[in-house]
This record gives C-alpha cells, structure tokens and sequence, in this order.
C-alpha cells in the first residue's frame, strides 16, 4: 500500500491546483469579463494634441482630475465607430459623463468633418496618428471604450461597439457602486 | 456559404473524432481487428476537414468577408495579405482552430510513421489523440466558433494594433502551439502504455524522436517570442517572467527532463514511471498554460479577451484529461518496476539529477506564476511576482545543472567510471576555465562574479559536446544523426549560457547630454555626437541626430536615431536606432534639445545579445536534426511485440 501512495501523489497534487483554479475562476466573474491586464491599474499617461488645436496638448490625468469620465478610441475609417456614435452621444447627453475622444491614426480633417455631419458627443478630442499612446493602452482595434474613475484608474473597458443597454448594464452600476 | 461550410466541417471532424477516439480506445478490446482498421481512415477524414475549415477561414479573409464576425474583428481591408492568413491566429477562436489543426497533423504524422509499431498500441495512442481532439472541437464549437456572422456586415473590420503586425509575432504562435500539441504525442503514448499495463524499452525508442521534434519546435516557438519582443516592443530585455512566457517555458523544461529520462528509458529500462510522469506533466502543463491564459484567472500582457465561461469548459477538459492521465498513473505505474541498479558516477544518475533540477526549475517557475493566484483565493491580497523572485530561484537548480552537462555527457551507462573519461572532461574544463579568464580579462572585467562562471560553464559545454563527435571521427567510427543532434543541442545551451551571462553582466546604459562633436565612452565604445539634421518622412519632419561609434580607432556604426514631429500633430516621437553587430548591439535615442546643439541622449551596448537566439537556433536544429534520426524510425532488431519488463501479469488485467 504504501507503494501505492507515491503512485497517487500527483492525482492530489492535481487535484489542489483544481480546487484553485476554480476559486480562481470563481472570482474572476467579479472582476468582469477580463479585457485588459490594465484594469484596476492607474491609467497610463495620455499625453495628445487636440484635435481642432493641434498645437496644444491635452493631459487626460489633469484634465479629468477627480472625474468619471469615458476614453472612447474611435477613427473615421472604422464602420463600427459610426453605429457607436449615436449611442455615444445619446450618453453623454443623458448621463453628463465626460467623454474623451482618441481619434486613431486618422486623418484630422476627415475627423472634424465627421463630428460636424453626426456631431459631437465628446467633451474632447485628440489625435493619436502614430497610435503610441494607444498602444500604451492596450487598444487592440476601434472602437474600443474604457472607464477611468476619479482617482485616475482604469475601471472597464469594452472592446467593440457602445450601446444604450451596454451603458447602462455594463458602464453604469460600476459607476454607481463606487458612488460617484 | 464559405464560412458555412467551414463551420459544417469542423462538426464533421467532430464526429470523426469521436470515432477515431471509440474505436482506438475500445477496438483493442475487440477480437476484431476491423475496428483497428477504421482508426486511420477517422484520422485522414478529420484532418480533410479541419483542413478545409482551416481553408475555409482563410479565404474568408483573403477576400475580405467582414460579414465573419472574427474576420471582422481581426482584419480590415488595409491589411497586407500574408498579415490577413496570419490574423487568422491572432486572436482566441481561430488560434483554436489553428490547435486543433496542427493536432490533426501531428496525429496523421503518427499514423503514417507507426505502420511497424504493434497495432492495439497505435490504435490507443490514436484513440487517446482523438479524445484530445474531441476536446478542443467541442470547446470551438461551443464556446469560440470563429465562423459566426455578422447581421448586417459591417464595411470595413477593425484596425489592428500595429504592433502586431510582425513577420515574428506571424510565425511564433504556430511554432508555440506546433511544440505544445507534439506533447499530446508523448501524452499519448504514455497513456496508451499505461492502458496496457507495460512500458518496455521499444516504447520509450518510439516516443523519443516525436517528444525532441515537439521540443524543437517549443524552443523555435519561445526564441521568436523572444526576439520579437526584444526588437519590436523595445522593451529593453528578452525575457520577462510573464505569465504567459513561463506557460510556455514550463512545459519546455519538462520536455527537456522528459528527452533525458527517454534515454534511460530507451537504454537501460529504467525510470519507467517517472519518465510517464514527465510525458503527462509536459503536455498537462501546455494546456494548464491555455486555461490560464484564455480564462482570465490570470492576467498578462498578452492575454485574449478572456471569458470566465471558456475558463469552465477548460477547466472541466483539464480534469477529464489530466485527471484521468493521474489516476491511470496512480493505477499503472506501481506496476512498472525495473530492477536494474547503477552506479553513482553513471549516465543514468547524471540524468537523474538533470531530471531532478530541471523539475525544479519548472516548479519554481511554476509557483511563482500561481502565487498570485493562491494569494488572490485565500484574499491576501494583490501579490505581483517579478524578476526579483524569478532570476535568483531560477539559477539555484539551473547553475549546476549546466556544471553537470559536460561531465554527464560522458560518463558511461550502468558502471560510471569517470576516470576513463577523466582526460576530455578536464581538458575541456581547464580550457573553458582558462578561455573565461581570458575573455573576462580581455573584453570585459571581472566586477560581476557571475560572468567568469557562466562563460565558463557556457564554454565548457559547447567544447565537452564537441568532443564525443571528434573522437568518433578520428576512430573512423559512424556519427549517427542522434549524437549529432545531441552534440549541436548541448553546444546551442552553451551559447545561449553565454549570451545570458554576458547581456545580464556587462550590458551598459548611460543617459547622458552631449554637444556636437563631444564624445562619451561606453566600455571600448566611444559615441560621438556629430550634430543634428532635418529629415523627411511620409508623414514626418525629424530632427536626425548622427552619432558615430568607434572602437580601438576604428569607425564600427553611424547610428542615426530620430527625434520626429508628425506635421498634423504636432508631438514628437522619438525613434531610437540599434546597430547588431555579431557581438554587441549599439543602441541610442535621442532625449531632449538642450539647445546650442546640445542634446541628451540615451546610450546602451548590449554585449552578445545576439548569442541568445543563435543558441536557441541551434538547439532547435540539433532537435530537428536528432528527431530525425533514422534510427528511431527502424523497427529494432528484436520483435517489438516482446514484453521486456516483468509486468506482463498486467495486460490481462487490460483485456
């Protein structure tokens, strides 16, 4: 018998790193579906021109000190963007969160156009051309929204289109939660 | 209709490889040997078909059909064509349907090169690789089908993160899985063992050339992730403890062990049940690395979009698979004994200890990965695991480890009488020791205590492995593509040792500001700053600095690093160059204008990177090359059928 027990060593070995990973995956539904390794995590520095002021740069942390407010990486050359931008600015007409626009790798006249035919739901825009900074976020394809909350750290991110009911079901209670 | 046909073969594979998992499992129990027979045609229908899924995806983004959803997702029309096949693993659905292809092969690979291998065990190991299969098939097409539509189709897909778009991000992930899918062969093996209830020597002939292919291909596969991230990302560095690094470095040491244990196995008979251990804990670990990295338990830079409800599915396939394989072991193994002894001074115990430090490597490695995990469970809070804990724990079991490669290499089977071999081991030892020195003296200083000791062993290991080849040479003697193979992989590890030693011990950083013509010294390096020039790009205009690099008064690089302002917008980005020379590369980027034509300027020399991948290339090819030796593919001149060990009492507890 006691042969055997060597034998059984790692069927309960295996078995422990089963029982973790099911508490592990057993809170990962609390922390959300994991987008990015950058949530919890403070933002990393956006640092852009504006886009109707090129000369001037805008910086996100100082801007938005002590606010909620919404990234939204968005270009004019991706089709999703455009069904997003009814959503995006129904949302920060109704909810008066700020939104931040990164408009990526795109061509500025093109972009200012675009916001005056669908207008603008954007408090501001810049323009990431080189896309460096989106890289530093992650951004992995437009459009793609993130939270930030008033202490400056990524709280949610969604990949693909917003909508109304993505707002309000995925955006929102996180907002509420914390008490904003 | 394209996609649909795509998603209809990838449930007819299913199917296929559900049958070729029944029959391979259950035929062998049948007297009827049509059940045997049915196996290789399961296996030639759903490779068909998931190649023709694989097609299927292909050309839905080679013509640009937005209305797949993952096409969509991964591809816009912008995208050259040989990055529009390769998006097709850039994100979790189709890297799947990629496994589960590179599966199919490796699976038809076995079928046709296993005609002389007894048909019940082919029929297992075939059966236990159709059960994988049925897994990962079940797993896409419930959970990640990358054929899904999209209603109405958008115009255009997303723009995909530039970064990505890269010969060497293209070519690693199916290298990467290319390794971890041929451990499901050794998996197979051993399982199909284990079901008979014996393991003879021919057994462990038959495994080893598929486990050293499949470790070729895990070491091709982590190099280009490494170099990728060294040359694309910048990152300044070439290897980095992520998560998903180790996921695949885990499985690469087990390998490693696992190749050693073979030989033993293959020679003496010995180690039965470890080496089965190893062949289960190697592709265990592989996909133990998938579920970590799919299901959001843990999270790195490189993670997908991970889905707690993919993470179940995973889990599940883990227990079935892994927990079966264990508890198969725990049943089987008690009765593989081997009662054959040696001695201390042997091959065998020098591979013992090989296999001992590199498992321990592995568990280090493979605790410092789970801990944040056990910390987050128990809630004790957010624990991050970095290089602080990985390097130290790592070289604990890894430094005599390379200290025992040259003398294990040649010490003799069974009776180890050290004394014969006394002369190669030492004069290799004294001539690495003395060509350390040298070169410790000569090209860099001796302020860091571990530069002598790996350019000792690094040296002491590439010259040991040469010495076996060159006496048999000189005898006259054949030189079997198994001992080429072995020698060209030893002498690859010493390379990298070297390259290891040497980029972490000597490599130079200085920030530093410089007026035109001023110079600074790096090393036997001497930067001169030559001045700035305006330049033009596409969309760019650049400030260009010119920076000379001489060495002993020869002129060895013109680096040219720019400082650029894109026009629209107005922000500077700085562009840094590297020069790679065979034994440095030369880097600098330019800092800020302090005006007068002063400007501040980072500067690296990164002595012998390079060495890094040049011996993982050459450890990849001595794998390829000893994986193909022929003698592993001839049947051996006993009849396989004979049941060398003394567990025959088992099999009839098998029928």
């Amino acid at each position: 018998m006691k042969a055997l027990n060597r034998f059984v060593l790692p069927l309960g070995g295996f078995a422990l790193l089963v029982l973790l990973l099911a508490v592990g995956l057993r809170q990962a539904p609390d922390k959300g579906i994991i987008v990015s390794p950058l949530i919890g995590k403070p933002a990393p520095a956006l640092r852009l021109p504006l886009l109707n002021e090129p000369a001037v740069l805008l910086d996100a942390a100082e801007t938005f000190k002590g606010r909620w407010y919404l990234l939204n990486v968005w270009g004019t050359w991706c089709p999703e963007c455009r069904y997003e931008h009814k959503a995006l600015l129904d949302i920060s007409a109704r909810y008066q969160v700020p939104v931040l626009g990164m408009d990526w790798k795109d061509d500025d006249a093109a972009a200012r156009e675009w916001l005056q035919q669908l207008g603008n739901p954007y408090e501001q825009v810049v323009t990431d051309h080189e896309g460096r900074t989106a890289i530093a976020w992650g951004v992995y394809g437009a459009p793609e929204t993130y939270l930030v909350n008033p202490a400056g750290v990524i709280v949610y991110k969604k990949v693909g289109g917003l909508t109304m009911d993505i707002w309000q079901r995925e955006f929102l209670p996180l907002m509420t939660r914390s008490g904003s | 209709m394209i996609p649909e046909i795509g998603h209809y073969a990838l449930i007819l594979a299913l199917l296929l490889a559900i049958a070729q998992s029944a029959f391979g499992l259950l035929g062998p129990l049948s007297q009827r040997s049509r059940y045997l027979d049915a196996v290789p045609f399961a296996v030639a229908g759903q490779f068909v078909f998931t190649a023709l899924a694989m097609g299927c995806l292909v050309t839905s983004f080679v013509q640009f059909d937005f209305s797949v959803r993952y096409v969509a997702e991964n591809a816009n029309s912008a995208l050259p064509i040989f990055y529009r096949v390769a998006a097709l693993w850039g994100a979790h659905e189709g890297s799947l349907l990629l496994w589960i292809f590179v599966l199919s092969l490796w699976t038809v690979a076995v079928t046709l090169r296993s005609r002389s291998l007894p048909p019940q065990f082919v029929a297992r190991v075939l059966g236990v690789l159709g059960l994988l299969s049925v897994g990962f098939l079940l797993f896409t097409l419930a959970t990640s089908n990358p054929f899904l539509r999209l209603d109405p189709a958008p115009p255009d897909g997303r723009d995909l993160n530039p970064v990505l778009q890269d010969f060497a991000l293209a070519i690693h992930p199916p290298m990467l899985y290319t390794g971890y899918v041929g451990l499901s062969v050794a998996f197979a093996f051993a399982c199909a063992a284990m079901i008979e209830g014996r393991l003879d020597q021919a057994w462990a002939r038959w495994t080893r050339p598929w486990t050293t292919l499949a470790w070729a291909f895990l070491t091709a596969g982590i190099a280009l992730g490494s170099w990728w991230a060294y040359y694309e990302l910048g990152w300044g560095g070439f290897w980095f403890w992520d998560p998903v690094e180790n996921a695949s470095f885990m499985p690469w040491l087990v390998a490693t062990a696992l190749i050693h244990s073979l030989a033993v196995t293959d020679k003496r008979g010995l180690f039965k049940s470890w080496t089965l251990l190893l062949a289960i804990s190697g592709f265990s670990l592989s996909l133990l690395g998938t579920f970590l990295v799919r299901s959001g338990v843990l999270v790195s830079v490189h993670s997908f979009a991970a889905d707690p409800a993919r993470g179940i599915f995973i889990l599940a396939f883990l227990v079935i698979i892994i927990g079966g394989a264990l508890t198969l072991y725990a049943w089987r193994a008690p009765l593989l004994r081997s009662d054959a002894g040696f001695e201390l001074t042997s091959r065998e115990s020098f591979l013992l200890f090989n296999n001992i430090l590199l498992v321990i490597a592995a568990a280090v490695i493979f605790g410092g990965t789970l801990a944040p995990m056990v910390s987050d469970a128990l809630h004790l809070g957010t624990l991050s695991v970095g290089p602080q804990y990985f390097n130290p724990t790592f070289l604990l079991p890894v430094l005599p480890l390379l200290a025992l490669v040259s003398v294990g290499m040649h010490s003799g089977w069974k009776r180890g009488n050290l004394a014969r071999v006394r002369r190669p081991i030492l004069g290799t030892l004294v001539l690495a020791v003395t060509l350390a020195l040298a070169i410790c003296a000569g090209a860099y200083d001796f302020s860091v205590m571990l530069l002598p000791v790996g350019l000792a062993l690094g040296l002491w290991m590439a010259l040991a492995a040469l010495v076996d080849p060159i006496d048999r040479l000189r005898r006259g003697l054949s030189l079997p593509a198994g001992i080429v193979g072995m020698s060209l992989a030893h002498i690859g590890l010493g390379v990298l040792t070297i390259g290891i030693t040497v980029v972490q011990s000597v490599t130079i950083e200085r920030d530093t500001a410089l007026a035109q013509g001023a110079q600074t010294t790096l090393g036997s390096y001497s930067f001169r700053f030559e001045g700035t020039a305006p330049a033009e790009g596409a969309n760019f205009s650049a400030t260009e600095g010119t920076v000379t690099v001489n060495q002993n008064g020869h002129e060895v690089a013109v680096l040219k690093p720019q400082k650029r302002n894109y026009w629209v917008q107005q922000s500077a980005m700085t562009e840094a160059a590297i020069s790679s020379g065979w034994n440095r590369d030369l880097f600098v980027a330019m800092g800020e204008d302090l005006g007068q034509g002063k400007w501040s300027l980072r500067l690296q020399v990164r002595p012998l990177i390079q060495f890094v991948w040049f011996g993982a290339i050459i450890m990849m090819v001595g794998g390829v090359v000893s994986g193909l030796d022929r003698r592993y593919r001839l049947p051996k001149t006993a009849p396989v059928t004979a049941d060398v060990t003394p567990a025959a009492g088992v099999q009839g507890q098998a029928a």
